[in-house]
């Protein structure tokens, strides 16, 4: 088995970049990634075999994408390894050592070493639980996304989009060209407060006539946009029938009398994104929280977390896009470059970019925060936890009855983050949901703590068995 | 003969010919290179499992193999995330209470 120079996981915007300039030094490469395709969740494309001779209609930036996955292809040195779904990261005696199965149906074990490590797991939405989220209907906007973009399939027929973030309008865009009745868009966000952020705004121009794309594509599909709306309910006997949406004041609490329900078949709905982190807590990679509430990789101006020879970059370091991504990666991957003695000079003008990007995102979680009122929208009985259905109630009687202060000890008496995806879909919710009973905010280690995943992926227990030292030899 | 779907006249996409799966003994179009749960979700399958506790429907919710929602059986194996699992013709797939 080879030893690569590098291992890159994850092959979005981030790991891309990260592996094209790693590769172009004429260094070894894997490029490990649980998707059937390079591009990650930005650049999802349907596969070959649907034939498509226009994908750009629904991608952004696809002819940019394109030129990069042939400057990759073109490089002897990187290793494309698709469905590759990564369970654990190791490091000893100067050695990553990469474990991940291959081929859901029939899972195979595959170890991967290199010699310096960037993570780029990118991240997925952030959602806020609501009366009646989980019914069949109810989609990330991710999901309805990955549908369209992936597999060509309509999320639904009569559609809201709801959340916030700048995320929900190429959502809506993307439904409304290809055929879907986006019934409105609810950003929970007051987009008024954009004004605040002129200038960061105005050195970002690019970003902006993106967004001016969008808006007219809302308006040419007849697409309503509410801007200071969320959607705090959902109904339907055992699927989604309608929502309720209502007009929140500016600490996110509904406005009295504005609630109303709206028909539809599919909500497609994301408050932001939610770093994939746990490959770098699993090496013991320093975090801490970003300023929309993620946590994240404290990384250096190299893109270096505090473990020698592993690097971060992309949505794992702070959620900011697919260009801040790209940006991310060509840094970490000159930083590598440099520590292996090949040429790593870092352009001044890569780093005043990431600067203006970053600043341009940390404006965006401005704008887009979470409405901290959701805590009211919930009902006793609304499910917090999706795999353990744990309601609100439970939650609220082992922080008040059974002294839950720490999200810890309420994960542990309620069950909530314990199901098969491990907290990732209701660790922000439910953390800050322990933490408001308790009458506090949550801090930084309160969110950091359900983080931690030991094992990332499902795994049959022969290949734990496999990786395992051999406990029969004799111990000392 | 239906007009193709929307989303696959934007693109000019001509995908190859669709086979068939079954879903709890029902037939559903797949077409190569779709992932099950977005041949379901095509189909008007949006209820895939049901819950362990309440027994309530659940079907897929992120679409990109983080939340689980979607776990079915497929040829009668341990359960996958169908959102996540190319369809092959043939397929078996059921849902189930979990």
């Amino acid at each position: 088995m080879p030893t690569y120079d590098a291992v890159v996981i994850g092959a979005g915007p981030a790991g891309m970049s990260g592996a094209h300039t790693i590769g172009q030094a004429g260094l070894q490469v894997a490029l490990v990634d649980a998707g059937p395709r390079l591009g990650g969740q930005f650049h999802r494309h349907p596969p070959a075999a649907f034939h498509a001779t226009r994908p750009q209609a629904l991608h952004h930036g696809w002819r940019h994408f394109c030129a990069f996955r042939d400057r990759l292809a073109d490089l002897p040195g990187v290793t494309h390894l698709p469905d590759h779904h990564v369970w654990s990261v190791e490091q000893a005696d100067g050695l990553i050592t990469v474990r991940a199965v291959t081929d859901l149906r029939r899972p195979v074990g595959v170890t991967i070493r290199g010699r310096a490590l960037l993570i780029a797991t990118g991240g997925y939405d952030r959602q806020l639980p609501f009366p009646g989220w989980d019914l069949p209907g109810v989609l990330t906007a991710g999901a309805a996304q990955a549908l369209l973009k992936g597999n060509l399939v309509l999320a639904g027929r009569r559609v809201v989009v709801a959340g916030s973030g700048p995320f929900l309008l190429p959502v809506a865009a993307g439904l409304g060209r290809a055929g879907a009745t986006v019934v409105g868009v609810y950003e929970a966000a007051r987009v008024s407060r954009f004004l605040r952020h002129a200038t960061t705004l105005a050195q970002n121009a690019g970003k902006l006539v993106e967004a001016a794309r969008h808006h007219a594509t809302l308006l040419r599909h007849r697409i309503p946009m509410h801007s200071g709306w969320a959607v705090v309910a959902a109904h339907g006997d055992t699927h989604l029938a309608a929502v309720t949406v209502a007009r929140l004041d500016r600490a996110g609490n509904p406005v009295p009398g504005t609630r109303r329900r709206v028909p539809c078949d599919t909500l497609a709905i994301g408050y932001g994104f939610t770093p994939q982190t746990e490959l770098l807590v699993q090496l013991g990679c320093a975090t801490r929280v970003d300023v929309d509430g993620s946590v994240v990789a404290d990384v250096d101006a190299g893109q270096r977390t505090n473990v020698p020879s592993v690097y971060a970059a992309g949505e794992v370091t702070g959620i900011g896009g697919a260009a801040l991504s790209e940006v991310e990666g060509v840094i970490a991957g000159l930083a590598i470059r440099a520590g292996v003695g090949k040429p790593g000079r870092v352009p001044r003008r890569l780093l005043s970019r990431r600067t203006a990007l970053r600043r341009f995102a940390a404006a965006m979680h401005d704008v887009y925060r979470v409405p901290a009122g959701w805590v009211g929208w919930l009902t006793p009985e609304t499910i917090v936890c999706r795999c353990e259905e744990v309601p609100a109630e439970r939650v609220r009687a082992a922080v008040e009855q059974d002294g839950a202060t720490q999200p810890r000890t309420g994960k542990l008496l309620t069950r909530a983050g314990m199901g098969w995806c491990q907290g990732r879909v209701c660790a922000h919710a439910v953390s800050t949901l322990i933490t408001h009973f308790g009458g506090r905010p949550a801090s930084p280690a309160d969110l950091a703590t359900w983080a931690n995943r030991p094992i990332a992926q499902p795994v049959p227990l022969r290949l734990l068995a496999d990786a395992a030292p051999d406990l029969s030899a004799p111990q000392p | 003969m239906n007009p193709p779907p929307e989303p696959w006249r934007l693109v000019h996409a001509d995908p190859d010919p669709p086979f068939e799966i079954i879903v709890d003994d029902q037939p559903v179009r797949a077409v190569p290179g779709q992932t099950i749960g977005a041949a379901l979700w095509a189909a008007g399958v949006r209820s895939t499992r049901h819950t362990r506790g309440t027994g309530r429907g659940r079907g897929m919710f992120c679409g990109i193999g983080i939340c689980f929602d979607c776990l079915m059986t497929v040829n009668d194996g341990p359960a996958l995330r169908v959102c996540q699992i190319e369809a092959r013709p043939g397929d078996v797939v059921r849902t189930g209470t979990m």
